[in-house]
């Protein structure tokens, strides 16, 4: 047994964790700042980054020195490549957050304005999306990853229908505008944070069985198999 | 050009101790294939059976079927003319060191009566160009001995002395584990353009060494063959977990 590259898998998987805690505490002020209009969550969300943006950059030299002097093989290769992915993501994450947070600054300057949509309906989605796919690196199992692909499907449709109806609203109540523009960028803001979370999956699902599934190249070979079966 | 082989339920024992279990194995012509394990695992006596230099040791005996190309290692051929097709380099440089390097190279021919002096000397260059080796002692051939080389120099001078027998196999065991990281490095690319010329074993305890330079990995545990396949799965997705950790350093 490797002690101490044991122990430097350990300490990697603990600040990815640290770091995953911290973007999707981002993303769930940010949204429940826009829910209350409520600015102090939103500064609390753009002190938040540069410790994101630094654990970032821990997480990738810690990363960094593992592959340099330990040479890691087969599926202690695959954790740290998935790891250092991950990173990235939750660090777009917590970008994403701040973009939210930014929009709600500007919303709280004007009327409040009742808009067709229910981004805090998609916020809970999408906090779930995250909070799943960190789930499934905790527990190594690529099952719950898995899951956590199938609900991007569902948050997609969440932002095509808020973009119909506020583009609707723009054009039917012109006075609310920039209401409505803030919401729909929000809406694509928290889609992006979705598209984080599948990535993230993705990467669980290759660290734990070796398999790339990114761009539904995964799916598409499963579906070939369950033809190649009936056949 | 080299052969493969096709190797089918070899067994191997010391005595009464069985060192081999039930070993199949394809290895592909012109490529270069790794056999890895734990010390003890019965690599290196497998690579030994290949070329029958395993029943020089006393008591020990094996069975099953080994075929270099269409040549039966086990049935109708003798020893002699097995090892004449495979080469083999092993752990330690071993020039002869009262031989100069010219007659190191030569030593194999001349020992089966090649006497034509135009022709061997066309052998003992093409074999040291083809180690690498010609440029470093081309004008020192006659005057130096073997080992007066270093570390580096003396292996590739065992590789030029294999390979002027024109063998179709050429067997490494360990070929680089005594020698610093700048000669391992020269090996590690002889052997890859040796591969358009030879099929190759390399037995190594340095699994980076076999990443780098096998196109095909094997699996050593106990005298079993846990796991044969491409290298890049063995070493980023094997399928048998007792091969994920030892190449991972679970054990071993």
């Amino acid at each position: 047994m490797r002690t101490r590259f044991q122990q430097g898998l350990d300490e990697l998987r603990t600040r990815l964790l640290r770091m995953g805690g911290l973007a999707e505490q981002a993303v769930d002020r940010a949204c429940q700042a826009y829910i209350d209009r409520d600015l102090a969550r939103c500064h609390l969300v753009l002190e938040g980054e540069s410790v994101i943006n630094s654990t970032e950059r821990e997480i990738d030299e810690l990363a960094f020195d593992l592959l340099a002097m330990q040479q890691p093989m087969a599926v202690d290769l695959r954790f740290i490549l998935a790891v250092t992915k991950i990173n990235a993501d939750l660090e777009r994450v917590g970008d994403q957050a701040v973009n939210i947070a930014e929009r709600v600054m500007d919303m709280v300057e004007l009327p409040a304005a009742e808009l067709p949509v229910d981004i805090a309906r998609m916020a809970a989605a999408v906090s779930a999306m995250v909070r799943r796919s960190l789930e499934s690196f905790i527990e190594g199992k690529a099952e719950l990853a898995q899951a956590v692909l199938e609900m991007d499907n569902v948050i997609d449709r969440m932002r095509d229908e808020a973009f119909i109806l506020l583009v609707k609203t723009m054009n039917d109540r012109p006075p609310v505008t920039r209401q409505a523009l803030d919401a729909l960028l929000v809406a694509r803001n928290l889609e992006r944070v979705a598209d984080h979370a599948t990535n993230i999956a993705e990467d669980v699902i290759f660290w734990v069985r070796g398999a790339d599934v990114r761009h539904n190249v995964g799916q598409e070979l499963r579906s070939q198999e369950q033809v190649s079966e009936q056949r | 050009m080299g052969v493969g082989i096709q190797v089918d339920q070899l067994n191997a024992w010391f005595g009464k101790t069985q060192a081999l279990y039930d070993i199949n194995m394809k290895v592909e012509a012109n490529h270069a294939t790794a056999v890895i394990g734990p010390s003890g695992c019965g690599k290196s006596t497998f690579v030994r059976c290949l070329n029958r230099m395993h029943e020089t040791i006393p008591e020990a005996h094996a069975s099953g079927g080994v075929k270099i190309g269409d040549v039966d290692v086990y049935n109708g051929s003798s020893a002699v003319q097995i090892r004449r097709r495979i080469g083999m380099v092993f752990q330690k440089p071993n020039p002869f060191p009262t031989m100069s390097i010219y007659d190191n190279v030569a030593a194999g021919l001349k020992l089966n009566g090649f006497t034509d002096r135009k022709r061997l000397d066309e052998i003992v260059e093409r074999s040291l160009k083809l180690s690498a080796l010609w440029e470093e002692v081309k004008d020192t051939l006659r005057k130096k001995s073997g080992a007066s080389l270093s570390g580096g120099q003396q292996q590739r001078l065992c590789i030029a002395r294999a390979l002027a027998v024109e063998p179709q196999v050429l067997l490494m065991d360990e070929p680089c584990s005594a020698l610093d990281p700048i000669s391992t490095g020269k090996i590690e690319e002889l052997i890859f353009q040796l591969k358009e010329h030879f099929t190759i074993v390399i037995v190594t305890h340095n699994m980076q060494q076999a990443s780098r330079v096998a196109e095909f990995t094997g699996f050593f545990l106990l005298g079993k063959l846990i796991e044969f396949d491409k290298t890049e799965k063995i070493f980023t997705t094997p399928s048998d977990k007792r091969t994920e950790d030892y190449i991972t350093g679970r054990f071993g």
